[in-house]
This record gives C-alpha cells, sequence and structure tokens, in this order.
C-alpha cells in the first residue's frame, strides 16, 4: 500500500528512521511545552492521526512513565467540502473515559496544509465538551495554508508546491513507515 | 453510492453494512449534550407523506434536522394534493423549490419509482403501499446487529401478514443479502405463493410458529389488520392469535439469548401480548431510536456527497 | 371514382404481379389508372379489427371515432369494432347508431358498433340487443368489454337471446371477486412489487364456465383478449368437443411479459394484465395452430393523466392499432398466409362482416393494405395518429411498414401517410 506508482516521480522525504525521531522529538516537545503533560488528552484524526497520537502517548510514557489519555476524533460529518467530493465513509470517535472537559486537548494529525480539518475538528470538538485549551500536532507541515491556524508541534516543515502531494504512510495503515513527495514541481 | 433509497434490493452487502456502520457511528454521536450535526447544512429535505405516519415521519425529520438540513413538511392533508394535484405535478413543485432529497410515504406500491422519475433529487422510499419500507429494514437489521453481534447466519422468522408487508419484504430482502436465514410464517392465504422464488430463493415458509421457535435468534412479528377477516384470509382473531400470536408460553420455547421484534405500531392482544411487548427481550423501544441513526445514516450517504 | 394499378405487388407473399382496382373492387384491368409502384411490398385483404375502443362518445380527449379510424386505416385496417364501454354506454340503438354514423362520416374505415350486453355494463339486466342488431349499425357481436358478465344465468340468457340474430356474445373472461384491487398478473413480480395480482385462474374460471353454457344451450361464444396457457388448454378442449367457441389475443400479450411491470411506468398496465413467458409461448403456439382464432388489438388510448400517474390509478390499456400488424411480424415472420387469415378473413367471419376479408380476386371489393416487409421502424409515440400516447413499445424497433391502405378501392393511407 502507499506505493508510489512507478512512473510518478516522487521522493522520500523522511524515511522510518526520520520518522521515528521526528515523532521522539514532538513528544519531548509536548512535555516540555506542557509541563509533563499532565490534564492532557491526546485526540488523532483519522485515518493516519490516531496511529500517530497513539505512537506520542507511548513515546511520552517511555520518557517520563506517564500514562497520557489518547482517543480519536472523526470530523467528517464537519468537512466544508463534503460535495465535493463522493460520500466518505465515517471514521471513528472515541474520546477517552475522562472525557475532554476541562483538560488540554493537543489534535494530532499526519499533515497540516490547508487548515480546513483542524477548522472541522475544532468544531467537532467544541460539540463535544469544553476543552481548557486545544493545541495541534502535525507530523508533517507543507504550507498553503487557507486559514488563520498554525500547528504548536511539527515534525517536519516541508515546502511544496500545490501540485505536489504528501504521503504519509505509517506501519499501522500502510504496512511501511516514510514519507513521500509525489508529483512534479511544475 | 447509490441514488436513491426505493427498494432494500438498492442495496448490496457492501452499501448495506456501509449504512449500518455508519448508523452506529450516529448512534454514538446521538449520546452527546449537542446532538446536531452541520453536515447536510444548506441541503433540503421534504418529507412527502399522502399517509398519516407519525412515528415514520417524525423519525425522518429528527434525522434531517440534527445533521443541519432544511427540512420541510409536506403532508397530503389541507395541501394541493387532497385537492387532486397529480404526483407529478407536486413532483415539479418540489423540483422547483430544490429539494435534495424527497422522502415519500405513499399508498400506491411503485410511487418512489415514479417519483424519481421526475425529480432529479434523491429519492428515499418511506413506505410505498404493500411494496416495501427499506428504512425500516435498515432499522430493524441495525437493532439485531447490536443485540446479537452480528447478522451473518442469523435465523430469522417473520411472522404474520406478510402479503400485504412492506416491512417484510424489506427485511427479508436486506437480511438475505446480509447473510441472515429467513423464514416466514403465517396462515397460508398470507404468505405469497412463490415468495422465495419472488424475493428470495433462500427464504423459507412455515404454517407451523410453534414448531420454528425453538431454532430462531430474532422473532419478528408483524402488525396484522383486523380488517383481512372480512377478507376471509383468517376466521377470528381469536384464532389468529391462537395459532400465530406471540404469548409468554409461545416466547419461551425460544432460545435464551432470542429477541423478539416488531415494526409497530402494535395491535397488543392480537399478534403479541403485552407481557411479550413489555419483556427485557422485545426490542420494540430500541427500535423506534435506531431509527433515527438508521436514516441519519441513509440521508448522510445519499446527501453528504457530490450529487 | 378513380383507379390504380398496383405495380410489381405481391400478393400475400406471391410472385409480383399487377393488382387492377376499379369502381372500388379488384379488377382485371383499369385503363387510365394512377401507378403505384408496389415492387417489394405485399398485399393483404384490409385487417379486421375485432377489439377497439374508440372513447368516443365520451373521452374525445383520448380518441374520437375519426382520430381512431386514422389510426387504424394507418396500421392497415379497413374495419374495425368500436367496444361499447363508452359514455353514455353503446347500449341502445341511438348510441350505436351514433357511433356508427361518425364512423361513415370520417370515412376511414368501417366502423362496427359493439352492443353493450347489459344496461350500462352494469350486469344486472340485458340491454335491447334485438333493437341494437336491427337499427343502422346492424350490431352484431355484443359485449361488456371491460366489465365480465359475471353473474352466469344473465350469461346463459344473453347467449340464447341473441341466437334470434345470428349474434355473438364477446365475453371479457375475468371473475371479478378473484380480481378485487388487482394490477397485474399474480405472480413472482407481483409479489415482488407488492402490486396485487391478477390470478390466471380468474380468465380461466370464467372461459370454462361459458363454453360449458355455450354448449347447453347451443350458441355462439367469442372470448376476448385471451392471455394465459391454461386458457388456451380450455378452449383447445372446447373446440374438440365442437363448441361454437372463437378467440382472440391481443399483439401485447404475443409479445410482453409481466417483468415490465418492475418499472412502475404504468403505460405496461392492461386489462387482462401482461403474464409470464410461458404464457406468451403458449398464446403463440396457440395462434398459429387456430385454437385462438384471430388477433385483435383492444386498443385502448388513454389521456396523459391517466397514465403519467402512481400505476394503482392509472386506468388499463395501451393503444395498438398502429403497430398491431409490425408486432404480429415480428411474433410470426412472414407467414402472409397465417396472418391474413388471423387478421382478416376470421375476423370478417366471426363478425358476419361481409365485404371484408375477401382474397383479392377480380370482383372483391378493394379492401387491402400494402405492406413493406423490409423495413424497420422505432416506435416514436408522438408520431401516432391516435389521440393518445400510451404506446409500450416506445423505443422499440419492429419490422414492416403499412405503406398503403384502400378501403372499396379508395386510399387511406399512401405513402404511409393519411390521405385525409
Amino acid at each position: 500500500m502507499a506505493q508510489p506508482r512507478a512512473d510518478t516521480p516522487s521522493k522520500i522525504i523522511l524515511s522510518a528512521s526520520d520518522l521515528h525521531r521526528v515523532v521522539d522529538r514532538v513528544a519531548h516537545q509536548i512535555l516540555e511545552k506542557t509541563s509533563g503533560a499532565t490534564g492532557t488528552v491526546l485526540l488523532g484524526i483519522p485515518t493516519r492521526g490516531v496511529p500517530l497520537a497513539h505512537r506520542l502517548a507511548a513515546r511520552i510514557h517511555a520518557f517520563e512513565g506517564i500514562d497520557v489519555p489518547v482517543g480519536s476524533l472523526d470530523i467528517t460529518l464537519y468537512r466544508d467540502d463534503l460535495r465535493l467530493h463522493a460520500t466518505r465513509a465515517l471514521g471513528k470517535t472515541e474520546l477517552p473515559g475522562g472525557g475532554i472537559d476541562g483538560l488540554r486537548v493537543i489534535l494530532v494529525d499526519d499533515v497540516l496544509f490547508s487548515g480546513r480539518t483542524v477548522r472541522a475538528a475544532l468544531d467537532a470538538l467544541n460539540d463535544e465538551g469544553r476543552p481548557s485549551s486545544v493545541q495541534l500536532a502535525v507530523l508533517v507541515d507543507r504550507g498553503h495554508r487557507q486559514l488563520p491556524i498554525r500547528a504548536d508541534y511539527v515534525g517536519k516543515n516541508i515546502p511544496t508546491a500545490l501540485s505536489e502531494s504528501v504521503r504519509v504512510s505509517l506501519t499501522e495503515t500502510d504496512g511501511l513507515d516514510e514519507v513521500r513527495l509525489t508529483g512534479s514541481e511544475k | 453510492m447509490i441514488k436513491h433509497l426505493r427498494s432494500a434490493a438498492d442495496l448490496d452487502a457492501a452499501t448495506a453494512t456501509l449504512i449500518l456502520d455508519t448508523a452506529g457511528e450516529m448512534a454514538a454521536l446521538a449520546g452527546r449534550e449537542v446532538k446536531k450535526l452541520p453536515t447536510l447544512r444548506g441541503r433540503t429535505v421534504v418529507n412527502l407523506f399522502y399517509e398519516d405516519s407519525t412515528r415514520t415521519r417524525i423519525s425522518f425529520e429528527a434525522a434531517a434536522k440534527r445533521l443541519s438540513a432544511d427540512v420541510i413538511n409536506f403532508s397530503a392533508k389541507g395541501s394541493s394534493v387532497s385537492k387532486g394535484e397529480s404526483l407529478k405535478d407536486t413532483a415539479l413543485t418540489l423540483q422547483a423549490m430544490g429539494a435534495d432529497a424527497v422522502v415519500i410515504r405513499h399508498p400506491a406500491s411503485g410511487a418512489p419509482h415514479r417519483l424519481a422519475q421526475w425529480v432529479d433529487g434523491s429519492v428515499v422510499n418511506a413506505g410505498d403501499g404493500t411494496h416495501e419500507h427499506p428504512t425500516q429494514a435498515l432499522l430493524d437489521a441495525y437493532t439485531m446487529r447490536s443485540r446479537l453481534g452480528k447478522l451473518d447466519g442469523l435465523n430469522v422468522a417473520i411472522v404474520g401478514d406478510v402479503l400485504h408487508s412492506r416491512v417484510a419484504r424489506s427485511n427479508l430482502l436486506l437480511l438475505t443479502t446480509l447473510g441472515a436465514s429467513v423464514t416466514l410464517v403465517g396462515p397460508p392465504t398470507l404468505i405469497p405463493l412463490d415468495v422465495a422464488a419472488a424475493l428470495s430463493p433462500s427464504a423459507k415458509v412455515s404454517y407451523d410458529l410453534d414448531s420454528v421457535l425453538p431454532d430462531m435468534d430474532v422473532v419478528m412479528m408483524l402488525r396484522v389488520q383486523t380488517e383481512r377477516m372480512q377478507d376471509s384470509y383468517f376466521p377470528s382473531a381469536r384464532e389468529y392469535s391462537r395459532r400465530y400470536g406471540l404469548d409468554l408460553a409461545r416466547m419461551r420455547k425460544m432460545p435464551e439469548h432470542a429477541i423478539v421484534m416488531h415494526p409497530g405500531p402494535m395491535n397488543r392482544g392480537m399478534e403479541i401480548t403485552p407481557e411479550v411487548a413489555d419483556s427485557s427481550r422485545s426490542t420494540i423501544v430500541e427500535q423506534v431510536a435506531n431509527g433515527v441513526s438508521a436514516r441519519m445514516a441513509v440521508l448522510y450517504l445519499l446527501l453528504g456527497g457530490k450529487a | 371514382m378513380s383507379s390504380f394499378v398496383l405495380r410489381g405487388v405481391s400478393v400475400l407473399g406471391g410472385a409480383p404481379t399487377d393488382l387492377f382496382i376499379r369502381d372500388g373492387v379488384i379488377s382485371s384491368e383499369a385503363p387510365d389508372a394512377e401507378i403505384i409502384d408496389a415492387a417489394g411490398l405485399v398485399a393483404l385483404p384490409g385487417l379486421v379489427d375485432l377489439h377497439t375502443h374508440l372513447r368516443e362518445p365520451g373521452r374525445e380527449d383520448a380518441e374520437t371515432v375519426e382520430t381512431g379510424s386514422r389510426a387504424a386505416a394507418l396500421g392497415g385496417y379497413t374495419a374495425v369494432f368500436a367496444m361499447a364501454n363508452t359514455s353514455p354506454v353503446a347500449d341502445t340503438a341511438g348510441v350505436v347508431e351514433q357511433v356508427w354514423r361518425l364512423g361513415r362520416e370520417a370515412g376511414l374505415v368501417d366502423v362496427q358498433p359493439i352492443g353493450a350486453v347489459t344496461v350500462g355494463l352494469a350486469g344486472k339486466q340485458l340491454a335491447e340487443l334485438g333493437a341494437m342488431a336491427t337499427s343502422a349499425a346492424g350490431v352484431r357481436i355484443f359485449s361488456d368489454d371491460g366489465f365480465c358478465v359475471a353473474d352466469p344465468r344473465l350469461m346463459r340468457r344473453a347467449l340464447e337471446y341473441v341466437k334470434a340474430f345470428d349474434g355473438i356474445i364477446a365475453q371479457h373472461a375475468e371473475e371479478p371477486r378473484l380480481t378485487e384491487g388487482a394490477q397485474m398478473h399474480e405472480g413472482e413480480v407481483s409479489t415482488r412489487l407488492g402490486l396485487t395480482g391478477w390470478p390466471a385462474v380468474a380468465e380461466e374460471a370464467i372461459i370454462a364456465r361459458d363454453v360449458l353454457l355455450a354448449e347447453h344451450v347451443g350458441s355462439r361464444l367469442h372470448v376476448c383478449h385471451v392471455s394465459t396457457a391454461g386458457s388456451v388448454e380450455v378452449l383447445r378442449q372446447a373446440k374438440a368437443r365442437g363448441v361454437r367457441v372463437t378467440a382472440e389475443v391481443t399483439p401485447h400479450h404475443l409479445l410482453l411479459t409481466d417483468e415490465l411491470a418492475a418499472s412502475y411506468d404504468p403505460v405496461f398496465k392492461v386489462n387482462p394484465p401482461l403474464r409470464t413467458a410461458s404464457d406468451v409461448h403458449a398464446l403463440r403456439e396457440a395462434l398459429i395452430e387456430g385454437v385462438i382464432d384471430v388477433v385483435a388489438t383492444d386498443h385502448a388510448p388513454h389521456a396523459v393523466e391517466d397514465k403519467e400517474c402512481e400505476w394503482a390509478y392509472a386506468r388499463p390499456g395501451m393503444v395498438g392499432l398502429e403497430t398491431a400488424l409490425p408486432v404480429v411480424l415480428s411474433v410470426l415472420g412472414e407467414r402472409w398466409e397465417l396472418i391474413a387469415d388471423r387478421m382478416s378473413r376470421t375476423p370478417a367471419k366471426i363478425a358476419g362482416l361481409t365485404g371484408h376479408g375477401t382474397d383479392l380476386a377480380v370482383g372483391s371489393p378493394a379492401n387491402l393494405t400494402l405492406v413493406d416487409p423490409s423495413a424497420r421502424r422505432v416506435v416514436d409515440p408522438a408520431e401516432l395518429a391516435s389521440r393518445s400516447r400510451n404506446t409500450p413499445y416506445a423505443g422499440t424497433t419492429l419490422p414492416g411498414r403499412i405503406v398503403a391502405t384502400f378501403l372499396r378501392g379508395v386510399p387511406t393511407v399512401l405513402d404511409g401517410k393519411a390521405v385525409k
């Protein structure tokens, strides 16, 4: 899965070991910026934000022995581009047992692009409860924002052309770990 | 994705499963304080009801409103319909109003098929004559799956007036598609002669309720209208309930895990006794709640993408 | 009166020859005649339809005697029998004479009224059959078509009574108690579609009863629009016993099946309903064998609003005059003798209609039609001459084109177009 077609020009931006190092760094940054990740919940945005959130929690546990609750937040029903595509199947929304009220929620996604997914996630979050604050962690920020949104934690900034696409693969969903940039610069 | 839901036969196993899965997500969201979703904002759903059916109309209305669609209720009473306007003229009116979906309940079989020929939007069959009621079958299947964990391999008895029942037709089609084994039970006068060949070659027919109960995971009782007596489909209400009614003694013949369903409205004392209807095995109240989730799933899957 | 030479015509599929028409009859010569190039065309005796609904008086928005006559001529007919279920019902000498006169005025085919068996088609009391028989219309066929003469005693009386003037009762065979609310053939498709079934036995039971009644009183019986394999068997046995029964089948029952109802488009709703493929097969065999004597159209025009609606609310019936011969050609192939027999000679004989259904021999009335068997036509409802559009064949390609029709030597159709 996720292997680019042979005729598509593509290059690896992050190898498996790069990707692991980046996740480690983001986990450290979270610990640092949240004073030890207390009162914090990680919510992954399906599909690939969910395993990333679990990886971050696992790394945080490994570094500090702290258990950060992890959940998922599906934003499909909040998207503003539903009419532009065929109907999408829904992902899972599963909040941790303690809920999110009064906690710091860190949304986790694989790629930050236009910002519309995050906008939808903020709307969805608003209907789920009232966190004390919301932060955003992404593996890749590729630029081209269409909304005033920025990430609190960025694994790697990758300058891209609009014609290119960033393809994140994770073993949990795709059988291997890597990030590729595909499509030509014109 | 399919454009219309006119018949349960419009759904293949993958699509039907997608609807049930989606209904599950919708049901989970229904537990929140904020039940409303912005998904269908700006879309218009018309409830076009030519028959009184408050429960089905309210269920569709709640489903559409939770998804933020604009809902227009168009009921036959007190409207241009009762002044003799044809279905086609009504369809052209709805078309001009820009209806994205029309949910239609109609006493004539096939009315949703006709409507779909005259409007651009999606058509959802909310019950047509003695033909079908596919969203009822979806909510029934959803209820069975939530209670029993699966549909594939389940033994389901549908008991009563199969001949005149749109619920039975849709359930037979959908359950077979999803791998359940269906037995139709009732007096021979109320089971169509060639029902298996017509709808589902694997369907079994029995005229003896007692003999099938021990093998069933689900027993679905159909509403039997007393006016069928005048047409000699059966001699009396008493004889009907003695032979085909579900009472406590019969319910005890069912396996312990088996559930009792009824699409409502019930004739308590006719096809089902109050003790059975109100027992813990009965899913009748759940079915109503699941109806909203199943209809949200249908509306989302028909309207939540590119038209 | 003008004369014509049909040059190079094939009479009933025979070798090309010249056919002369002069003074309304087939002639051995025709000096100064208009020459019609008929090479490749087949001449048939003018077709005779025992079962047409012309809707006038009462539903002139659906059809009139004139528009129906034009449709008939374009279909190759020179005589049609107009059913009695008009408004008012053709149950008196006055109404049948009106229809007969309107037919004369239109002058495109001979319109022969059928009289109602019972007053108002109500099935309670015999209409004045004798008065209709002796009227200017000279009615010989009586039918409550649309309804069955269900009361067995009334049916017996009707069969007996018309013997006095060599009449014949044409029965719409449908046991009404077995077809209450019926919408289509009872079978797998009706079960799937949730439409109330019209069981074959409702037709077969009445035919069985009526052949026994006809046998008992020694009368003639004609059975309208036979639609089931079971009916064919009943008729076969009755004929073998010598019962004086004749029967008709419609073109649509020879071609179409109940599967078409799956669209819920009422253009396929008809009474008796479209049946199964095995019924269609049995009807074709019976027609070839002669167990069924004739093809009759049951041309049943309906206004748009009576068809553009829900199936259950639509009126049953299909237009058929302009497509009958092409449908029969597609079913039987170019068996011209058989076609002439089933669509012209035998219907004229059953009705006692002189001057129609005669061979194209010198001295015979020049009632004939010319067919181009090599032509193919896609049926376009908008092109029909009938005032109604409810053809089940829209978009279907059918063989054969009616090029010309002559009524007593006068062309009613030339170059495939109605002359007036």
